[in-house]
Parts: structure tokens; C-alpha cells; sequence
């Protein structure tokens, strides 16, 4: 009985904690989808809106501007970095790049990752800045089941309730409203959009600022989880195996990907890592991935690869 | 997929003139990069003392690596300012960031070690990894490596590491004192006996220096010692504690750097681990490891490297003299934390025996060579650090060519939500036990370097 | 004026298909090579400028030459067949490991069997090409996957080697020779009697290494297999039409490139760091080389050298630039700039020019020829 309480408590744990990789993950799919750009860059910018909101945050706390203004205001003004971000990033960087292959643009988001870095570091500061924004002690719950109970860290649901809400939102953006129906238009096939009057570099800044709100909602999970400091911006690692299992091209990909690396890493860290040397974790979502792309070259969820000579 | 370039030898018709626009700016720029290579070493005043800082404030080691640099910077100007320098030779210092790589680290050191007019007087690199790839290097150019409560353990030995200064303390000493402790805490050596302790360490040099101390003391006191690794840079440690959360160790040892400690704190609360149970190594227990966490840090202890946080009377000077003058690199209500006055003992330590080395060779600029006799002969009282502003901080240190380290003290220290409180005596390391595993390790260096250890009764 | 090929004729295939087809090519290189091997070290040793101190050779040339190397093996992988790897690090540890634990004696004892396989101390020289022989079957192992798996996925799949590979070093202790900190030393670099020690030495050894390895390898592309792992690269399955077989075509680019990368870790570890720890071969060690290949152009051996470079000395000099002129900026405030500088520089040459430098500079070459003549 308490091995089984024990597994279900790792499997929970490492469920929940895919679930907020595929919070970064989710921003990796949008770009990808709309722009065929493999997007390096969405760490640093989870780092850029998290340092943006948390140092508005204190900022207005000092002047005694009250907690919720001041987290409305807080997160109004990370939008508004993210914003001119994702033109910045379209204006100079994207757009005139449209066209070049899938490499030199992935090259060119690592660029990017180095000015967002400078720059968030450079205006906001290179400190550790606590942020506050939900609870993360835990509850034990089936305490009479299983002895000590089954460990859930409240901040993994919120992370998960706030992913859940994320998806259900895009869902509609896409499925229901214009510019949605639109993004997906670009993302089959620029060109044909583009002729029958898309504007394409448009629908790009949208894309790219829909990824940056999107790294905003991350920053305020990580940013409590870990203190808003550069470190966050290693999450980009640890989302790319969430992507490859759940196929670059879809958005319920990304939460089952993160699902299945969460759970199986943490699996394998807690229950095969003690044998052969721990810090499993570290490689087994890769080698994971390797497996699963063996199996279906296009993870998942992807769409279907056809290649015609 | 697109059609990725040819080969030199192919068709270049489609090109117009934008290509020459290209080309002209690359020019330019390469130009500018040449002419950047001048390196020309700036006509630097002759009676001029040149110390690098190895320093990384950015990175993911930025929150811990910059009250650090700034603690030593503020000191040498300190001692600038104030002084006019040492015994008139005024000390020219000069950042290199690192961002704790070890590459990065030695295109520093390159940079800088031939410096000044002697040369660079000792390196501080505050990173384990950077201190290995060194050690050979310094010792080859004849330039001391200072690594205050770090870097290898066995550079102790002196006879095989005449560079290596490991002052104040090294890992082992830490793994015994925080053994110490948590046998006092326990009632006695002999409640250790069949007592679980993991230690929680970041996967590096760094974090795995401990290990070997600790499995002898495991062995001597019969308690069941767990390493439990944590990949760099630390921001995922769920599963880690879930294991201690199953395993229930009676104590968790932590050696964390940067990130790694305050998510260590976090998943501690999260899992229910009581916080006065982790004692974290004096790399563990500074404000950035904490205030992440806030209240959920409240309890956490870790050791001290003889000093704390607060402010002693060497504060008051570097206000006056730096901080009003508008030169301190710091953030005035930061300088005191526990980190930036570590920066500031290390910095102290190298300029006393700079001083000490004058002794013997004169009032002018020396070589790394000079300043390592300093270092080694290097003696501070009570009455000395008291003259210093540092009272209260630190005991006396005494360094040898057989001791490298100079002292073996550490305290704990507690975290109650606001601030650190002392919550210890003083502890001295056992060097029973660390002796034998210190000569043990330095001669299988040693031998593996052909270096044949010096006779440190014959040192003067 | 001086770039003419006017009477240069060629009169049998040979000569068409000369590795420099254009006189004054083969003279360029030759006076290169001649600086690199006779001018740098005898101003050198001379401590001329820009030589005064070690600081050229060893913190630029050294890592220069090696990681312009391990581009070069990059480069065969990516630029030539097509094949994109984020693992290049891992095989540069591979090589490091692997050549070390040679280097040092390799003794795996084999309770089960009763028996133990003892492998003495090798030569360093042995050692490290060795290690790159073990690179390079690590190298065909990885590169199984790529048979199935094209393009970003395969990026992220290489990932898999470079994490997995971070961690056995890491882990097991057998390839530390058990040192207590997981950080190794490099033994002593004795080649048939010299000791390689000053960095003149060193500068010299990986000179040779790059020199002769870079001419192996422009020497490879040009031929049967180069012609393979390009049709590979430019549609694999038009490729496997016309007769070339991918899994031979693409194992090979695998095990060429992973035993370049692996020499050139081995050197990185053995010649410039001298003590390292698995972190010395990390992701960013992959990236960079990545950039190497991308900045200098895909498919190009030159090219490689200008893109290492680039990437290797652009960030020493935005860091020198600001202290040399003498402005007051802290450590903090022009290290960000130069991530800022970097990462825009970057962007623009790929805006400027997706083909890389090996592009700019056969259009100068281009336009040298047709001199004064605009083309």
C-alpha cells in the first residue's frame, strides 16, 4: 500500500510538473505552426515578461499602489514589453527573413535569444526576484488511504487549471475568431494566404505576441515556482522533448507531450535513477523522444510529413 | 525542404549590387575587430599593483557571483581611496566575467595574468571548475590561486600545491564542521550511529568534492550517507525530493549554488521537510539562497565561513570612503549580506599579504611569485583584523607551506524569515580526519603530475 | 589584377579537377600556411607584437584552431549532408573521455567472465585519434535515427546524445578514473619524445592536426563520397533514385564528422583546457559549433574557419573594445551589451547573408576575377 502511494504521488508529481513545461512548450507549437520558425528564443522570453511583470509589481507595491491593482497594472505592462517584442522581433528579424529554410531561421531565434537576454537583464536587472502570485505549499490528500497521504503541490494545480484555461482559450482564438481562422490560413500555406489578401506580416506579430502572452502566464507559474532570475530561461530545454512527443504543429500536443516527459521522467528518476546513478532525468525525456520519433517521425500529434520530388 | 547552398564554385548571376553593400560593411566591421586586437596594454603607471577579478554577473550564477565581485571590488577601492593603496602602491584592478565557465575562465586568465606592471598578483576565480583547469596553469606561470572556501580540497598540501590557497577553509573541513553540528544538534557522536543523512549537491566539481569526507565520517560514526545528485543548474529538483520525502534522512545536507538552493528550500516546503533539518554549506547560505523562498525559508540553516551578514566597523570606512564618493558598485542597503562580505574578506586576505610580501621585498609592485611567499607567510592576529574593521568576523588566520587553508572554523548560521541569526559556537574541523585523505589525495596528484613535493621544514 | 587566370590552361582532367583549379588560390593558401607555420611561432618567440604575451596564442589561436576543427566535422554533418546535429558537444566528449581513459590505461574487469580486458597507457597521439575512432562510432549510432527522423525533429533528436552523453561522463566514474571530483587532467602530451608544453607547441600540434585533417576532409567532399552526402542533403529521395544509397551515404557523413569533432575534442581537452569536467562539452559547446557552420556557410570547409572565427573572437573583442577605449561601463552592463551586440550581429548576417561568409567571399572572389569589370 505505501509503494502504491508512493507511485501515485511521483506519478501526480511529475503529471503536474509536465503540465507547466508544456506552459513553455505551448509558445514553441504557436510560432512553429503559424511561421514554420522553430523558436529558440521562448525561454528568454519567459525570463523578459516575467523580469518586465515582477519588477513593475514592485515597483508599484513600493508606491503603495494595492496588491490586485498592482497586479493588473503589473501584467498589463509585461503585455505591453511582450507587444513590442513580437514587432520588434517581426520588424527586424522574421520579416525579412520570410522564406529562408527551417535552420537559418532556428539560427536566427538563438540570436534573438541572446539580445532578449542582454537586453531583460540589462533594463530590469540580473537579480533573483521573488514573485508571489499563487499558493505553493501542498495538500496531502487520501491521508486514510495511504499513510502520510499523496503529496500535491497546489501551485502544479493552479499550473495545470491555467494551462487548461490557456488551451480552451487558443482553442477558440483559432477555431472561432478571424484573425484565428486566419493564423491558420498563413500556417498552411503563406503564400496562398497571402493572396487572397492575409496580411501576412500582421498575422505574424500576432502570432508572436500570442507566444509572448503566452510566456507571460509561463513566467507567472515559474516565476513563483523558481523566483523570476535568468535560470528560467533553461525551461527551453527542458520543453523541447515535450514538443518533439507531441509533434511541433499541435497545441494538445504540447499537453500530452509535457504529460508524458513529466510523468515518465520523474518515473524513471525516482524509481530507476537510485540504481544507476540519478540525474536521470536530465537525458531521459530526450532518449524518450528519440524512441517516440522512431516510431512516428512527426511525434504524436504532428501533422503528417508528405514529400514529393 | 528548401535547397541549402552549393558549393564555392557555382553560379553567383542572381546577386545584384546590395552584395558589395555587404561585403563593404563586413570590411568595416572586420576592420574594427582588427583594430580592437591592437592590445596595446595601456601605459600603465609603474608604482600600479594589478589584481584581476575573475567575477560572473551574468549567467545563471549572476544572483550569487555579484555581491561577491562587488565585495572585493569595494575593498581594493577601499584600500585605494583610503590608504592610497598599499604602502603607496596603489592597486589597479580589472573585471573579467566568466559566467562560471570554464573556458570562459581561462581566456580570462590569459587575458589578464600578464597585466600590470608584474603582472596579475593571485587569482580569485569563485568557481570550483575554473580552479581545476587553473591549478596547472598558475603554478606554471608562478601566479597564486586564491580560493577562499572553495576549490580543491587537497591544494591544503602546500609541498605539492605551492599556488593553490585554499584559505579559511575547503570542502572537507565544511562536510566535518556540518557533521559536527548535526551531532551536536543530535546530543553526541554517538546518536549518529544508524542516523539517515543525504547530501543534496550540485553535479559538478563543486558539489562532489564532499563525498569522500563524508563516506569516512559515515564510516567513523556509523551513519547511513546518501548522495543525492542535482543537474546543473538546479531549477528542477521534484523528483529529488519526492526520494528524501520517501526516505526520510534525518538530515539533508546541502551544496547548492545559485538557483539550485532556494528551489532546494521550495521543494523542501512543498514536500513537508522540516527546514531546520537542511543545513546547507556556506555557499548555501547566503540572501539570494532565501528570500526566493520567503517565509517557506524561514528555519533554514547552513554554515558559515567564519564571518556572516551584518555590518562590522570595515563597513562604516567603505561607506565613508567608497559609497559616498559614489564609487561603490553595490546597492547601498545590499552591502552586509553575507556574500558581499565574503568578497570583502577574500579581497582583504590577498591585500595582506601583498602587504606581508612588501615586507620582504619592497614597496613597489611584486610578481605573483613574491606575493605567493606572502601568502603563504601570511599571520593575522585579533589585534591585526581589529585594526582592520574585521572583528567579529573572522579569527586569526595562520598560514603555512604544510597548511594552505590557515584556519579550520565555521559556525551555523539560521534563517528566521528576515534575517540570519548565528545559532553556534565556533566548530573546528577535525583534522585527524581530514589529514590522512588530504595527503592521500595529493600524492596520487602528485604522482600523476610528477611534481615532487617540496620539504616544508626547509621553507622560511 | 593579381586574381587572373588568363594562361592557366588545362590540358587533362587532372588538372580541371585540381583541389585549386586557379593558380593564385594554391599560392594564397601556401603563403597562409607558411604564416601560420613559420611567422606566428618564430614572432612568437620573438615576442613581437601582437605577441608580446601568450595571450594570442593560447586564449585565441589555440582555441581557435580547435574549435575551427570540430566546425569543420560540424560542417561534413550539416552543411554537406544535410544532416542537422545539436550533439557536436557530445561527440567532442566522446573523443575527450575516450582518448583520455586511452591515454591513461583501460582496465574493465569482467567478474562473470573471470576475466578483465587491460589495455596499457596508449600514446597520446594513439589516444586521440582513437578517440575520435570511438567518436565516430557513437557517431553511427546517433545517426541510425536519422534514417527515419529529417530536420528539426533530427535537431532536437541529436539532443538526446548530447544530454545522455553530459550524463555518463558525469556519472560513471570509470571515465574519471574515479577522481573524487569528476574533474580529469590531462596527461602528460609526449609525441614520440617531445613534450608538448609551451604554448608555441601547442599552437604548432594543432596547426598540424587542423591542417592536415582540414585537406582530408576538402579532399573528401570533393570526391564520390563529398558528391553522395550533397545529393543526400539536396533531396534524399531524388538521391536514393539515382542510386545512392542513404543509409550508407548518411552513416558515413555520421562517423566522418563525429571523428573530426572527436580529434577536436580530444585536443580542446587535452591541449588547451588541460583539466575539464563534462560541463566543459555542454549545449552551448553544440550551439556554438552550429554557429560556426551556419555563420560561415554550409558547405564549406573555409567556411568554417572564418565562422569559428567569427563566433570565437567577436565576444573577446566586444568585451576588449570598451576597456581599450576606456569607457566607464561596468563588467555587468558590457557583458550584456555584447550578448545584445552578439545576438544582433547575428541576425543581421543571416538577414544579410543566409549563405555565410563562404558566400561573401566567393563573390569576392567572383568579382576579383571580372575585375574592373562590374559582373
Amino acid at each position: 500500500m505505501i509503494a502504491l502511494g508512493q507511485f501515485l504521488e511521483v506519478l501526480i508529481g511529475g503529471l503536474m510538473s509536465g503540465v507547466l513545461y508544456s506552459l513553455v512548450a505551448l509558445g514553441f507549437v504557436l510560432i512553429f505552426k503559424a511561421s514554420g520558425v522553430f523558436n529558440f528564443a521562448q525561454g528568454a522570453m519567459v525570463l523578459l515578461a516575467g523580469l518586465a511583470l515582477v519588477r513593475a509589481l514592485d515597483l508599484l507595491v513600493a508606491h503603495g499602489v494595492p496588491f490586485w491593482a498592482a497586479i493588473v497594472l503589473g501584467i498589463g505592462f509585461g503585455a505591453a514589453i511582450m507587444a513590442a517584442t513580437a514587432w520588434l522581433i517581426e520588424r527586424f528579424v522574421i520579416g525579412p527573413l520570410v522564406n529562408q529554410d527551417g535552420l537559418t531561421l532556428f539560427m536566427s531565434t538563438i540570436g534573438v535569444t541572446f539580445v532578449l537576454e542582454g537586453a531583460a537583464e540589462m533594463i530590469f536587472g540580473s537579480d533573483v526576484y521573488p514573485l508571489r502570485l499563487f499558493p505553493t505549499d501542498a495538500w496531502f490528500v487520501f491521508e486514510d488511504l495511504f499513510p502520510g497521504g499523496i503529496l500535491v503541490n497546489k501551485l502544479d494545480v493552479w499550473g495545470a487549471l491555467i494551462a487548461g484555461i490557456l488551451v480552451a482559450g487558443l482553442a477558440i482564438f483559432f477555431q472561432r475568431t478571424k484573425t484565428g481562422r486566419a493564423l491558420r490560413a498563413v500556417a498552411d500555406d503563406h503564400l496562398a494566404a497571402h493572396s487572397v489578401g492575409i496580411p501576412i506580416s500582421w498575422i505574424w506579430f500576432v502570432v508572436w505576441l500570442v507566444a509572448g502572452l503566452v510566456a507571460l502566464v509561463a513566467a507567472t507559474v515559474w516565476g513563483t515556482k523558481l523566483g523570476v532570475q535568468f535560470s528560467i530561461t533553461f525551461l527551453a530545454l527542458k520543453a523541447l522533448p515535450v514538443l518533439i512527443i507531441g509533434g511541433l504543429t499541435s497545441i494538445p500536443g504540447a499537453i500530452v507531450g509535457g504529460l508524458v516527459v513529466g510523468a515518465g521522467e520523474k518515473i524513471a528518476e525516482v524509481y530507476l535513477g537510485p540504481s544507476i546513478g540519478g540525474g536521470i532525468e536530465y537525458w531521459f525525456p530526450y532518449v524518450l523522444a528519440l524512441a517516440v520519433l522512431l516510431v512516428r517521425p512527426q511525434g504524436l500529434f504532428g501533422e503528417r510529413i508528405i514529400e514529393r520530388i | 525542404m528548401k535547397q541549402i547552398p552549393r558549393t564555392e564554385k557555382e553560379g553567383f548571376k542572381e546577386e545584384d549590387i546590395r552584395m558589395t553593400n555587404v561585403a563593404r560593411k563586413l570590411l568595416i566591421l572586420a576592420a574594427a575587430v582588427l583594430s580592437g586586437a591592437a592590445f596595446t596594454t595601456p601605459a600603465a603607471a609603474q608604482n600600479e599593483q594589478f589584481i584581476p577579478i575573475l567575477s560572473y554577473r551574468t549567467g545563471p550564477y549572476a544572483v550569487n557571483g555579484a555581491p561577491f565581485a562587488n565585495g572585493m571590488a569595494d575593498y581594493y577601492n577601499l584600500v585605494n581611496e583610503r590608504d592610497g593603496g598599499i604602502n603607496g602602491v596603489k592597486l589597479l584592478v580589472e573585471e573579467c566575467e566568466t559566467a562560471y565557465a570554464t573556458d570562459k575562465g581561462v581566456e580570462c586568465y590569459e587575458r589578464l595574468k600578464s597585466k600590470g606592471p608584474t603582472g596579475a598578483a593571485f587569482f580569485n576565480p569563485l568557481s570550483t571548475g575554473i580552479t581545476f583547469a587553473l591549478t596547472e596553469k598558475t603554478a606554471a606561470d608562478k601566479i597564486p590561486i586564491v580560493t577562499m572556501g572553495y576549490g580543491r580540497a587537497d591544494s591544503k598540501n602546500g609541498a605539492v600545491f605551492p599556488y593553490n590557497f585554499p584559505l579559511l577553509g575547503t570542502y572537507w573541513s565544511a562536510a566535518d564542521i556540518a557533521i559536527q553540528h548535526v551531532a551536536k544538534e543530535l546530543g553526541g557522536f554517538d546518536k549518529l550511529k544508524g542516523r539517515k543523512i543525504s547530501l543534496l549537491y550540485h553535479d559538478s566539481p563543486y558539489g562532489k568534492e564532499p563525498i569522500p569526507m563524508l563516506q569516512v565520517l559515515a564510516q567513523k560514526y556509523g551513519f547511513e550517507f546518501t548522495p543525492i545528485p542535482v543537474t546543473h543548474p538546479g531549477v528542477e529538483q521534484k523528483s529529488q525530493w519526492l526520494a528524501i520525502r520517501q526516505n526520510r534522512p534525518d538530515y539533508v545536507l546541502v551544496w547548492g549554488w545559485g538557483v539550485m538552493n532556494s528551489t532546494a528550500i521550495k521543494e523542501a516546503a512543498s514536500v513537508a521537510y522540516p527546514r531546520d533539518k537542511m543545513l546547507g554549506v556556506w555557499w548555501s547560505g547566503a540572501e539570494p539562497d532565501v528570500t526566493p523562498a520567503g517565509d517557506q525559508a524561514a528555519g533554514y540553516k547552513a554554515l558559515m565561513l567564519q564571518h556572516g551578514a551584518g555590518r562590522f566597523p570595515v563597513h562604516a570606512d567603505i561607506e565613508k570612503y567608497v559609497y559616498a564618493k559614489g564609487k561603490g558598485l553595490s546597492e547601498p542597503g545590499k552591502i552586509g549580506e553575507v556574500l558581499y562580505n565574503r568578497g570583502m574578506v577574500n579581497a582583504m586576505l590577498g591585500v595582506e599579504a601583498i602587504r606581508k610580501a612588501q615586507e620582504k621585498f619592497g614597496k613597489k609592485p611584486l610578481t605573483g611569485e613574491q606575493i605567493r611567499w606572502g601568502l603563504e607567510n601570511l599571520i593575522l592576529t585579533d589585534a591585526r583584523i581589529k585594526e582592520l574593521g574585521f572583528e567579529g568576523m573572522m579569527k586569526p588566520v595562520s598560514i603555512s607551506c604544510a597548511d594552505h587553508e590557515g584556519a579550520r572554523y565555521g559556525r551555523v548560521q539560521q534563517w528566521d524569515g528576515k534575517g540570519w541569526k548565528v545559532i553556534s559556537d565556533w566548530y573546528t574541523a577535525d583534522e585527524s580526519l581530514i589529514e590522512p585523505l588530504v595527503a592521500d589525495v595529493s600524492a596520487k596528484y602528485a604522482a600523476e603530475k610528477k611534481i615532487k613535493p617540496r620539504d616544508c621544514a626547509k621553507e622560511t | 589584377m593579381l586574381y587572373r587566370e588568363t594562361g592557366q590552361f588545362k590540358s587533362n582532367y587532372a588538372e580541371d579537377m585540381a583541389i585549386f583549379p586557379i593558380r593564385q588560390d594554391g599560392i594564397a593558401l601556401g603563403v597562409l600556411l607558411a604564416v601560420a607555420f613559420i611567422g606566428v611561432p618564430l614572432l612568437a618567440t620573438l615576442h613581437v607584437w601582437p605577441f608580446g604575451t601568450d595571450y594570442l596564442l593560447w586564449a585565441i589561436l589555440l582555441p581557435f584552431l580547435i574549435l575551427a576543427l570540430a566546425a569543420i566535422g560540424t560542417n561534413i554533418l550539416v552543411g554537406y549532408c544535410g544532416q542537422i546535429s545539436l550533439g557536436s558537444g557530445a561527440f567532442m566528449a566522446i573523443g575527450a573521455y575516450s582518448a583520455y581513459k586511452l591515454a591513461t590505461g583501460v582496465h574493465i574487469p569482467l567478474a562473470w567472465l573471470g576475466i578483465a580486458i587491460t589495455i596499457p597507457p596508449l600514446p597520446v597521439l594513439a589516444s586521440i585519434l582513437l578517440g575520435g575512432l570511438a567518436a565516430a562510432g557513437f557517431g553511427i549510432a546517433f545517426g541510425i535515427p536519422s534514417l527515419r527522423i529529417k530536420g528539426l525533429y533530427l535537431a532536437v533528436a541529436t539532443l538526446a546524445a548530447q544530454f545522455f552523453f553530459d550524463w555518463v561522463f558525469l556519472r560513471v566514474p570509470w571515465f574519471t578514473n574515479y577522481a573524487p571530483s569528476g574533474s580529469v587532467n590531462a596527461p602528460e602530451l609526449n609525441f614520440f619524445g617531445v613534450i608538448v608544453q609551451t604554448p608555441i607547441q601547442r599552437y604548432l600540434l594543432c596547426l598540424t592536426f587542423v591542417t592536415v585533417i582540414a585537406i582530408m576532409a576538402k579532399n573528401l567532399v570533393r570526391g564520390n563520397l563529398g558528391r553522395q552526402w550533397m545529393a543526400i542533403r539536396d533531396m534524399d529521395i531524388a538521391a536514393e533514385l539515382i542510386g545512392i544509397r542513404p543509409l550508407y551515404a548518411k552513416l558515413t557523413a555520421f562517423a566522418v564528422s563525429s571523428f573530426i569533432v572527436g580529434v577536436a575534442g580530444a585536443l580542446w581537452a587535452f591541449v588547451y583546457l588541460g583539466s575539464w569536467e563534462p560541463l566543459a562539452f555542454s549545449i552551448d559547446r553544440s550551439l556554438d559549433l552550429l554557429f560556426m557552420v551556419i555563420i560561415g556557410g554550409l558547405g564549406s570547409i573555409m567556411g568554417s574557419f572564418v565562422g569559428a572565427a567569427f563566433v570565437l573572437i567577436v565576444p573577446v573583442m566586444l568585451n576588449l573594445i570598451p576597456a581599450e577605449l576606456g569607457v566607464p561601463l561596468s563588467t555587468q552592463t558590457i557583458t550584456h551589451l555584447q550578448f545584445i551586440i552578439f545576438g544582433s550581429l547575428i541576425c543581421y548576417l543571416l538577414i544579410k547573408e543566409p549563405r555565410g561568409f563562404a558566400r561573401l567571399i566567393s563573390i569576392g572572389k567572383e568579382k576579383l576575377r571580372l575585375w574592373p569589370f562590374p559582373y
